[in-house]
């Protein structure tokens, strides 16, 4: 089963013409800046616009054909959605506002159990509250088990963090992260942040003016350097592995493959699994082992490419560390002619930081 | 109070309950219509249901009984359904209180439903609710003291209606005569003291709904909506 969309639109200032093949497994990122259109498509496919010439697929159901004249409403499709802003109803207990949903599907088709999702969210103290006595994180918590209990096919997530502050965005995403572990509910998730993206998304499309720029597995999508300017914070490499061990001298080392990495020392236990964002401006280069370096982050490499970077006098090297487990380094032009690094050269990278995700 | 009176009070409430009841049937569809639409004629079709706000009662009666009346197109209508003529009965002044007092049922019911947005709307239909469903169980919830407003003011106005039920009902006990009309009566026979306690009664019956509703807004706005 896979998610399969064309979606073209054309108003004033804006065209949309997209064509976009989802897994449907997983956590996908429609990644891209405001007024890109990727709101519209995730719209689009819960049926909420109707966009002309579009075509939506899931499985075997067609939900939209306008070549057909198909067109499936809102409220007839197996989606979850989660706005922006909680948009829980205001005359409904938070009790209420979960059944909602729930009650207007047929008991067969109800595949998650309320009490299950009601302690995924955590959110069994305030069942009886009114939504106005809610905080923000704990609105958006209630509006996510809301979806997620009229058990959809597909659960569209339209930036649900974005109207939160640093401190809730943190409360919430662990939340996200159990979702995506313990049920096997296919997720497009609208972003137009890059630590959320790359903390939580398998597969990742960039939109930029209405168009996809890139489409894949996220590691993938992050390596090419062509797209890292798409990205706000500067090009970056992902690294999933899991916590092996617990160091001395408040550390931890995090297994990925047959590499090892020290990361300061994180509060889970040996065997999670956790994701790391190494970005490329931390990444240096040595032609030969370093031994009398600060850095405990050395790893062999082959230089598998060399591009051009974001500003004059930049360039964007890819490192290849083996096992499929690539880097991306951001050096100075000069370096990179004062050093020979041309693809095929082996090198040893050094990685000064690891934001742990 | 004499007898009559109070059977003039009884045919009032009675005039405006029928009234009231008449008008949310009406008009709900007509506040959600325009509360909705994206239509070029919205501004129009708003403007045709404000129009009794402005008109002189007398306007409005008179073309209402030529509307109803034998010869008039609804006056037809009515007799050759069996009903007889609307005028100088019952059945007419209701109908013509409907016509009068329409935008004040119509305006605050457009105004909560304007006012509920479109999102819980769409929430609504990623919840499987058709858009049946979705009215009754979350735009009339929403938009509840808007109907609370739509209904005083229905029937406040219904109660107080003068001008109109003059034009087309006349002054018939028991049929048509109702509260202003009485007023107008007693008034005219120098009946002061029977004046005083129908008038005084209406003051404090209009203060007393009006409190109503601002209590009522007030409570809904502290509230608040989320």
């Amino acid at each position: 089963m896979s998610v399969t969309a064309a979606f073209h639109v054309q108003r004033q200032g804006f065209t949309l013409d997209v064509k976009i093949e989802l897994p449907a497994t997983g956590i996908s990122a429609l990644y891209g800046a405001s007024g890109s259109g990727k709101t519209t498509c995730l719209r689009a496919m819960a049926g909420l616009e109707r966009l002309p010439n579009s075509f939506f697929q899931i499985g075997q159901d067609t939900w939209q054909d306008e070549a057909n004249g198909i067109f499936v409403p809102p409220h007839q499709r197996q989606v979850g959605y989660v706005f922006q802003e909680a948009s829980l109803f205001p005359h409904l207990d938070v009790a209420a506002n979960l059944q909602f949903g729930m009650k207007r599907i047929a008991p067969v088709q109800r595949q998650v159990s309320e009490s299950h999702i009601v302690e995924l969210l955590g959110l069994s103290p305030l069942l009886k509250r009114s939504p106005s006595a809610l905080s923000g994180g704990e609105r958006q918590r209630v509006a996510i088990a809301r979806a997620l209990l009229t058990s959809p096919r597909l659960l569209l997530m339209d930036e649900p963090l974005s109207a939160l502050d640093k401190g809730l965005k943190q409360e919430i995403l662990p939340y996200l992260e159990r979702l995506h572990r313990e049920l096997a509910i296919p997720v497009v998730y609208v972003s137009h942040a890059a630590d959320e993206v790359t903390r939580l998304a398998d597969h990742l499309v960039l939109i930029d003016h209405g168009e996809i720029k890139a489409a894949g597995p996220i590691k993938q999508v992050l390596l090419d350097h062509q797209h890292a300017e798409l990205f706000n914070d500067g090009a970056s490499s992902v690294i999933e592995g899991r916590i092996s061990r617990h160091l001395e001298h408040f550390a931890s080392e995090l297994k990925f493959g047959r590499f090892a990495l020290r990361l300061s020392q994180q509060d889970h236990p040996v065997g999670q699994q956790l994701r790391c964002r190494v970005f490329a401006s931390d990444v240096s280069v040595c032609l030969t082992q370093p031994h009398d370096t600060s850095i405990s982050n050395i790893f062999p490499a082959k230089v598998s490419h060399v591009a051009e970077g974001r500003r004059p006098g930049e360039k964007l090297v890819t490192l290849d560390l083996g096992e499929e487990q690539q880097l991306l380094a951001q050096l100075s032009s000069h370096s990179v002619e004062r050093l020979q690094i041309h693809p095929g050269h082996h090198v040893w990278a050094q990685v000064k930081s690891v934001a742990v995700l | 109070m004499s007898g009559v009176d109070l059977s003039v009070v009884w045919l009032t409430l009675k005039l405006a309950s029928v009234v009231t009841l008449l008008l949310l049937l009406i008009a709900t569809p007509i506040a959600w219509w325009l509360s909705q639409t994206q239509s070029k004629f919205k501004p129009a079709v708003g403007a045709i249901f404000a129009i009794p706000l402005v008109l002189p009662p007398t306007v409005l009666g008179f073309y209402l009984l030529l509307l109803l009346g034998p010869n008039g197109p609804a006056g037809q209508l009515s007799a050759a359904l069996g009903l007889g003529t609307l005028p100088f009965s019952f059945a007419g002044i209701a109908i013509a209180c409907a016509v009068h007092s329409l935008p004040f049922v119509v305006q605050p019911l457009q105004n909560a439903f304007e006012a509920i947005g479109k999102r819980p709307l769409e929430v609504a239909a990623t919840l499987r609710a058709s858009p049946w469903d979705c009215f009754w169980h979350v735009v009339v919830p929403m938009a509840r003291p808007g109907f609370f407003t739509a209904i005083v003011m229905g029937f406040c106005h219904s109660i107080g209606e003068f001008g109109v039920v003059l034009m087309i009902g006349g002054n018939i006990p028991g049929e048509t005569r109702v509260l202003s009309v009485e007023i107008y009566n007693h008034v005219e026979a120098m009946e002061y003291g029977q004046a005083h306690w129908l008038a005084g009664g209406m003051v404090a019956f209009s203060f007393i709904a009006l409190l109503a509703i601002y209590m009522i807004n007030h409570r809904a706005s502290q509230r608040g909506t989320l």
